[in-house]
């Protein structure tokens, strides 16, 4: 197994910093705009998003965590069954302006599900989708993002893996499986 | 993970493994069915057959309801107003059932074990409803699903099922699910409604009421069945209620609160009184909740599998 390191901790607190002026140049005081995570991944990188953004503006962020997992189109074909993780969405997403955020955009059926998950809230007035990595040439779905952490060029064959959250060390590896 | 088996049949053949991933993932479906909108697509290329060939109105349209909780298709089909009036067999109806491309079978029968053979026979996943006096899994399921809500966990906690064990599916399958998850049981009821040898599965019995209440920290209160009681029991519905009915002046001379259960539907006045099933000591609505949640849980779970 052959591991290169995409981002250090140092280059993922410049990336996060720019995503989150990004993110105010576009939202200004977050008045009417929430933010959802994605279940079960997107929500460490949607954690350090959302605490940046909340010392860079110093207003609370109407954040929650969106689990995708019933909505998914490919959870029977793997054999197994996917377990599914909480949804915590104590808010009101109508008319809201909405940011996902997820950790990798790979094939983009997660997204797709997220989309379908999130509809069942109410009709946002506008959605937008931040990954910290983009996986590029491995999409089944005509789905890109709005804000991008890195672009990555990646074989199907690779696989992404992400270290942040409690106890990891921010980092973020581009792995090639032995064949 | 998925589910050790491909039908639930019954508790016995399941593991607790199985159960605590069925409890996870209700977790998750109780809080899609707090939505507004309560629905999920997860189902929406399956079809499910809800064959009862024995009246039931809870289960069924808990089933029914978890089942267009997640988008499946349902058919409905009960024996009463059927061909089984013209004399088809069990074998026969479900096969026919089948071929119109059913992915799984729910079903409730009165001869224990129906489910059990029709598993050997057929491809489709099945899910015992209740076979007669032999199990009703999912019934233990919602049962041990809502004491865990209610006190944390089930393992180390005192269960009582008491009233007609003799003829109840409920107390079989909640023995075994409450056993696999660690919790102490005692049968408590009159010795007619005792069956024999019920000791032998591991179970404290006893036959006063009053000291069943005082060692237990939830007592799970079942139907005196008439419908099956071919011959007297005891001697009047009223001589029960004096001697095994729950009621408040009970509950009051114990010296701590305990949760009370009920499968339904409530005989009032008989094994249970309206002072009790209306309290908040009582958790039998979040019983009806929980059986939904429960059960979009086991479909889900074997769906996938």
């Amino acid at each position: 197994m052959q591991k290169r390191l995409i981002l250090n901790s140092e280059l993922l607190n410049i990336t996060v910093d720019r995503l989150c002026q990004q993110l105010i140049e576009n939202h200004n005081d977050f008045a009417n705009t929430v933010i959802l995570g994605l279940q079960p991944r997107g929500i460490y990188f949607s954690d350090l998003v959302v605490a940046h953004l909340q010392t860079l503006t110093k207003s609370e962020i109407t954040y929650g965590y969106l689990d995708a997992t019933f909505y998914r189109d490919d959870f029977r074909k793997k054999g197994k069954p996917v377990q599914a993780n909480a949804t915590k969405i104590d808010f009101i997403i109508e008319d809201k302006n909405v940011v996902l955020i997820d950790d990798v955009l790979f094939t983009g059926r997660t997204v797709r599900a997220a989309l379908d998950a999130m509809m069942d809230y109410g009709r946002p007035a506008k959605v937008e989708l931040m990954v910290l990595i983009n996986r590029r040439y491995t999409r089944d779905l005509p789905i890109a993002p709005d804000y991008t952490g890195k672009d990555v060029n990646t074989l199907h064959t690779q696989k992404v893996l992400v270290e942040i959250g409690k106890g990891k060390k921010n980092k973020v590896w581009l792995i090639n499986e032995e064949t | 993970m998925a589910l050790s088996q491909k039908h639930l049949l019954g508790i016995k053949n399941i593991t607790a493994g199985d159960i605590e991933q069925i409890f996870t993932t209700a977790d998750n479906f109780k809080e899609v069915i707090n939505r507004p909108i309560k629905k999920v697509p997860s189902l929406r290329d399956i079809t499910i057959a809800n064959i009862f060939f024995e009246n039931s109105t809870r289960t069924r349209l808990s089933f029914e309801l978890a089942e267009k909780r997640l988008s499946a298709d349902v058919i409905n089909f009960s024996a009463s107003s059927s061909s089984v009036k013209k004399g088809e067999t069990l074998l026969d109806t479900v096969n026919n059932i089948l071929a119109m491309k059913v992915d799984m079978v729910v079903m409730r029968h009165a001869s224990p074990g129906a489910p059990h053979f029709l598993s050997r026979h057929i491809g489709a996943s099945i899910i015992n409803a209740g076979d007669g006096t032999h199990e009703h899994p999912t019934q233990a399921l919602l049962d041990t699903y809502s004491i865990r809500e209610r006190l944390g966990e089930v393992a180390g906690k005192k269960v009582a099922i008491i009233g007609d064990i003799l003829h109840s599916r409920v107390a079989i399958s909640n023995i075994f699910a409450l056993q696999k998850l660690g919790a102490e049981v005692m049968v408590c009821g009159p010795l007619t409604l005792m069956p024999r040898h019920i000791a032998d599965l591991g179970v404290r019995v006893e036959l006063d009421v009053q000291k069943a209440l005082e060692w237990c920290d939830v007592a799970n209160i079942l139907r005196i069945q008439l419908e099956r009681q071919q011959i007297k029991y005891f001697p009047s519905l009223r001589e029960y209620a004096l001697y095994y009915g729950i009621n408040k002046a009970r509950l009051d001379r114990l010296n701590k609160e305990i949760v009370i259960m009920h499968p339904g539907p409530i005989n009032r006045g008989v094994e249970l009184d309206s002072d009790v099933a209306d309290s908040g000591h009582s958790i039998i609505l979040d019983q009806v909740e929980n059986g939904v949640a429960v059960r979009m849980a086991v479909l889900y779970l074997l769906a996938n599998r």
